[in-house]
């Protein structure tokens, strides 16, 4: 198990490596950021200051050094743009992400849970085909475009909700959050519901199968036998056994929220991480752009980690396996 | 592709006889929904092909453009003498025109970009079950760590190094696919080696490219056609997506996702077909892809018993 672990651990670190180089080099080939940042009345002696400031003048491979040393630090480079450094602009956007993220997993499950169970025990019925119906559009339609419609139809049109922005914030912990004011939930509606649109359909049909499999065995019929009210076999006896599979899965999506809120963030103008990396992608700001990647990778390859090593020590049959 | 699986129905006297390739088409033919999801993906393909004789403007030909004309609402009449059926966009473009060329580049990112993943996915998956051991290990490592990271971020990461264009796009949408294509063709393709026919090709002394691709390959046919399909659906709304965000196709190749976004500034103050119609053709479009591929899953899938 320990052996196990630690060439987990190694192949992850290498990955993380690999990544780092990858993303470097990538981010490098990209149009010459000089051009972008220094005004064009500048003359050259100005040009050569502010490239040898920034470390643009050192080759690639230096260049990299300098990154992975800074890194290792904690020092993920200073943004272009704002001046600043990237790792802070990055974590002073990321409440803003983590709870649009956290409160789109919620609504996934508050939502997706009934009806798909609904879906479960009434499979032939016309509400429970519409909802599987619903399910196949909410995987395939494109987010950013049910985005849209909702602010047609609710900003626009009804002008029920605000189409833009966070709303008014109340701190925490010394940190901003837009779910402790009435406004900033009128705010956070909307894009909540667009992020999560994927996950409910995935929850939806993960209830609506888990019933399904769940009604016919034999706990359930003894359940019955004994007298048990229809509710109480159902929200007890049915809905304890699904939720397991439930919630693991809404937690592995946590990570793939995150990344999808890039799209929800730049359409509802959601000043979090995604948004900030879509503006630093168009204006070139290389050193956010790094940070954030780097960022996210490290999250999933540790969200990954976490997962193989709670399968290893939930599951004996891939224990057996790796000793063997 | 499709001429691989479509046998040539040879001409027999009695037309009842069945052919599997007539048991796929009845099959097939069982939805009404997938028939008419097909329906509108021929009409749309063909209204993306023919675009330049269907449209009353050509969209990207600034002498046939009048910024008089611009933002005008569904049904005004042009300076030219016809009418702007779906109104025009902030340039006086005809939205109707602007749509059927933007479909032509979204169909032709998505279509291209899943073909070309295919070519790759598949050659490799098919290495990996063939050969086994080393090269398997190492193609399917690469798998599994590309399918752990959600494709907009592989398509973020690729489009932040490469930029904007189409062939960027192509190629960015090529490697967040490859992977999905090699994983179902090695699974098949690991059950089909150890049939007898395979053994009979190798007692032949045929050469390994010879069995991959003449034997094998035409065996893991059906699961390719299934997730080739979705995949074409996959990628024109991950094109989309990412042409919304700025990332994708250039302002000069506007495909759907971009005639979206250039709207989406006109669509709070009650502009809102701009925005709007591409929408829908790009909903209509992924819909009638997604209702043939279910048809096709259920269709191909050997385990449903029919």
């Amino acid at each position: 198990m320990l052996t196990w672990l630690v060439r987990r651990l190694i192949q992850a670190l290498f990955v993380v490596l690999a990544m780092t180089v990858i993303v470097f080099i990538g981010v490098h080939i990209i149009g010459n950021p000089v051009d972008i940042l220094i005004s064009p009345e500048a003359d050259q002696a100005e040009r050569a200051r502010i490239i040898a400031n920034l470390g643009l003048d050192q080759p690639l491979w230096r260049q990299y050094l300098v990154f992975l040393n800074g890194a290792l630090h904690g020092d993920l480079g200073r943004s272009f743009v704002f001046n600043e450094p990237a790792l802070k602009l990055i974590a002073g956007r990321m409440p803003a992400t983590m709870e649009l993220a956290v409160t789109a997993v919620l609504m996934s499950v508050v939502i997706g849970v009934p009806l798909g169970l609904y879906a479960g025990l009434k499979p032939n019925g016309l509400l429970g085909r519409t909802i599987m119906a619903g399910s196949i559009l909410g995987f395939s339609l494109p987010t950013f475009w049910v985005g849209l419609m909702l602010i047609m139809v609710f900003a626009v049109q009804l002008g029920w909700l605000p189409s833009t922005g966070r709303g008014q914030t109340a701190a925490l912990f010394g940190v901003q959050w837009s779910f402790l004011t009435w406004d900033g939930l009128r705010h956070m509606a909307m894009p909540a519901l667009n992020l999560s649109l994927f996950n409910i359909s995935l929850v939806l049909r993960l209830t609506r199968a888990g019933v399904r499999e769940t009604l016919p065995m034999d706990f359930i019929k003894f359940a019955r036998a004994k007298g048990l009210s229809p509710a109480r076999v159902i929200f007890v006896h049915v809905l304890k056994n699904i939720m397991i599979p439930v919630v693991t899965v809404v937690g592995l999506e946590l990570g793939s929220t995150i990344a999808f809120a890039v799209v929800t963030e730049s359409v509802f103008a959601w000043p979090g991480m995604g948004k900030l990396i879509i503006d630093s992608i168009n204006v070139l700001d290389r050193p956010v752009i790094v940070a954030y990647l780097m960022m996210i990778v490290l999250l999933f390859i540790t969200i990954n980690l976490l997962v193989d090593i709670l399968y290893t020590m939930l599951d004996p049959r891939v224990r057996l396996e790796t000793k063997g | 592709m499709s001429a691989a699986i479509t046998p040539p129905a040879p001409a027999t006297p009695h037309p009842r006889e069945e052919t599997p390739f007539r048991r796929f088409v009845s099959e097939f033919a069982e939805s009404k929904l997938a028939l008419l999801g097909l329906g509108v993906f021929v009409l749309i393909a063909l209204a993306a092909i023919f675009a330049p004789w269907i449209t009353p403007q050509n969209p990207y030909d600034l002498a046939q453009l009048d910024i008089m004309d611009g933002r005008l609402p569904p049904g005004s009449v042009s300076g030219a003498g016809y009418t702007y059926l779906l109104g025009t966009d902030d340039q006086g473009r005809d939205m109707f025109s602007g749509m059927l060329y933007g479909l032509r580049i979204s169909l032709l990112v998505g279509v291209g970009s899943a073909l070309f993943a295919a070519v790759v996915g598949t050659t490799l998956g098919l290495l990996a079950a063939f050969f086994g051991r080393r090269i398997d290990t190492v193609i399917m490592r690469l798998v599994d760590l590309q399918l752990s990271f959600p494709s907009i971020l592989v398509a973020l990461m690729i489009l932040a190094g490469l930029g904007k264009g189409v062939m960027n796009v192509v190629l960015a949408l090529v490697i967040v696919e490859w992977a999905y294509y090699a994983r179902t063709v090695r699974a098949t393709a690991m059950v089909e080696r150890r049939r007898e026919y395979i053994e009979a090709a190798q007692c032949l002394a045929l050469p390994w490219r010879r069995i991959m691709f003449h034997h094998l390959l035409p065996n893991c046919l059906p699961p390719l056609i299934v997730i080739a399909t979705q995949q074409v659906a996959r990628a024109i709304a991950l094109e989309a997506t990412l042409s919304f965000l700025g990332l994708g196709v250039p302002i000069t190749e506007p495909s759907l996702g971009l005639l979206i976004a250039n709207g989406y500034q006109y669509m709070l103050s009650g502009k809102y077909w701009i925005s709007f119609y591409p929408g829908i053709a790009l909903l209509v479009t992924i819909i009638s892809i997604n209702l043939v591929g279910d048809q096709l899953r259920d269709v191909l899938n050997p385990r449903l018993t029919r």
